[in-house]
């Protein structure tokens, strides 16, 4: 393992203990600012569409693919789709994972 | 989930294991997905290994095995994991009084193993009628049995990865892509959420480029602050009508 390494996964157990452990240490003594609990609960949404994004509009990084032949946009579109019309996050993983395992092999 | 069972300590325990299995059940192919990427993504076995005992937060592990490929900065790899796993500080203070009567060496390993999933399976037992002195038990079940759980299937991961070649061409990245999506679209419930997630959208496409992947701590930021004055806009709105 290279320091590299070491160090990051040092650094994310840092700071992954501590945001858990935060409040179960502190007691009741400590709490949140309404503006700051109001801006926690955009997180999750934020980050992960974030993340999201880039990777199924760009899937090699580099070159958009706004078309019928991406598969990551498609798959993507279809767990979405799912999790919209049905609220069930497994049966979302599991359709967009289906259609884009599918596309990629119709079209390999 | 059941809730009749003699409240023994040992049956607690189990009682908790037993209730997590579906988040076991689901945990299980990003735990294989996981180790199966982490050598392609510049992780060693160890470190792989090491990331799951020690961090052990799925989300934010494979979002580092996606900056570590992208060739990101420690800085950020480490504050993009605080911002993915703020979300346990609310955890964290919603557990507190369950837990406030226990003693540190209680208090400290049930945060360490504080996850989406236990959280979500002990809310139900801590929130029972019954006054049971022992839903920490309970509580400590439902983690080993997720710790365990997320270790064992990212060695098989790591071994799968090792045994067959171009399991990574497979695009098995899609698993994140899919989970992320249908949380993120289970969660637009509101026009300021909307907002947030086109603004993220948006600012992570135009901000692809700057070093070290701090185009989406930029992307997280704006969204954030988009929805919060958003809803503060609405709020006023409707204090006003």
């Amino acid at each position: 393992m290279s320091q590299y390494e070491l160090a990051v996964i040092l650094g994310m157990t840092a700071v992954t203990f501590l945001i858990r452990y935060s409040f179960f240490a502190l007691g009741d003594k400590v709490q949140f600012p309404p503006l700051v609990k109001r801006a926690l609960r955009y997180v999750p949404v934020a980050v992960l569409t974030a993340i999201v994004v880039p990777m199924v509009l760009l899937p090699d990084g580099r070159h958009w693919q706004l078309d019928w032949r991406n598969a990551w946009l498609l798959g993507a579109l279809v767990s979405a789709f799912i999790a919209w019309r049905f609220n069930h996050l497994l049966a979302a993983m599991g359709g967009g994972m289906a259609v884009f395992f599918l596309w990629r092999w119709l079209l390999a | 989930m059941t809730t009749t069972f003699h409240p023994t300590r040992h049956g607690e325990l189990l009682q908790g294991a037993r209730d997590s299995l579906p988040m076991l059940a689901g945990a299980a192919p990003f735990g294989i997905i996981f180790g199966t990427l982490a050598g392609p993504s510049g992780l060693s076995l160890l470190g792989a290994m090491g990331m799951s005992l020690f961090v052990f937060a799925g989300s934010s592990q494979f979002i580092a095995l996606t900056l570590l490929s992208g060739g990101a900065g420690l800085a950020v790899i480490v504050f993009t994991t605080f911002v993915v796993n703020l979300r346990h500080a609310l955890y964290s203070a919603t557990l507190l009084p369950h837990v406030a009567s226990l003693g540190q060496r209680w208090r400290i390993p049930l945060a360490f193993w504080l996850t989406d999933e236990t959280f979500a399976v002990v809310q139900h037992r801590y929130g029972a009628a019954d006054a049971s002195p022992l839903k920490h038990w309970y509580h400590l079940g439902s983690s080993l049995a997720m710790y365990g759980n997320w270790i064992v299937w990212t060695l098989v991961g790591v071994l799968l990865g090792r045994s067959f070649e171009g399991l990574d061409k497979l695009g098995l990245e899609f698993a994140m892509v899919a989970t992320f999506t249908g949380i993120v679209v289970s969660l637009l419930k509101t026009r300021p959420m909307v907002a947030a997630a086109i603004t993220a959208g948006a600012v992570a496409l135009l901000a692809r480029d700057m070093p070290y992947k701090l185009g989406l701590l930029l992307a997280a930021l704006a969204g954030v602050v988009v929805g919060v004055l958003l809803e503060g806009r609405t709020a006023t709105e409707e204090a006003q009508a």
